[in-house]
């Protein structure tokens, strides 16, 4: 099953709502690239509230979207990241340090905005 | 041991059906969230190095009952290769995969208990226990 990519003005709004499978994650990686070349998209908000954990797989693949969608000049914010992924990531080792990341949708919308400068 | 289940880790697929297994177990057992995602992820790490490295395996979910102590361990088995320097994978960022190189320390933090026995040309054992505390 594919993740659906909505386009929201100049955005594009993903979220997910199951269990990521190896797959299915590599698989969006790649629809979302080329969705943003479609649509010509700056922005990216990737909402991740129903994920009730991530693995090192998941993690890479997340960190990648995130740094291939910045060469193509598109931002990427993540967010809805529960209590427990936080928690599981860092005890991993895994910082994703460079992702931008928001509490909420309404708050990773207005990130986007102030990113993106207007 | 009072109850055990396993997975055959063949393919992607059945990565899932381990971390879905082991979720299933820690939520009977009465883990907390945070538990719940510490050990479906432990579990992940452990069945996609058998499907990377061995090409198959198990994953086997066990729940504990010593002392009056509950817990749950996997025993991730596999007839690959081996492991060569077992300090090494254990650094973290060390990979021969292009991943991140999380997988074997980053369960090891997950867990409570983790043990590893490898013999190169045989397999790899990975012992893994989380407590209910």
């Amino acid at each position: 099953m594919r993740i659906p990519i909505l386009k929201l003005y100049d955005c594009l709004l993903v979220s997910i709502q199951w269990e990521l499978d190896d797959v299915t994650a590599l698989q969006f990686q790649e629809d979302l690239l080329h969705k943003i070349h479609e649509t010509s998209a700056n922005g990216v908000v990737i909402d991740i509230t129903s994920i009730d954990f991530i693995d090192s797989f998941i993690a890479k693949v997340l960190g990648d979207v995130f740094s291939m969608s910045k060469l193509m000049g598109a931002k990427v914010v993540i967010t809805g990241i529960q209590p427990a992924v936080a928690i599981t990531l860092i005890e991993l080792g895994i910082s994703l340090d460079d992702v931008l990341t928001a509490l909420d949708l309404e708050k990773g919308l207005e990130k986007l905005q102030q990113e993106l400068g207007d | 041991m009072e109850f055990q289940s396993c997975v055959k880790i063949i393919n992607e697929w059945d990565i899932v059906a381990a971390r879905q297994l082991g979720r299933n177990v820690a939520k009977e057992l009465g883990f907390g969230t945070v538990d719940q995602a510490r050990i479906t992820t432990a579990i992940s790490e452990l069945a996609r190095n058998i499907y990377l490295y061995a090409g198959q395996g198990s994953v086997s979910i066990e729940k504990l009952n010593i002392n009056g102590k509950s817990g749950l361990k996997i025993i991730a088995d596999d007839q690959g290769p081996g492991i060569e320097d077992i300090r090494r994978v254990m650094e973290d960022g060390y990979t021969t995969s292009g991943g991140l190189g999380a997988g074997l320390p980053g369960a090891k933090r997950l867990m409570d208990d983790f043990d590893i026995e490898s013999i190169p040309g045989e397999g790899t054992k990975i012992i893994a226990t989380k407590w209910l505390r």
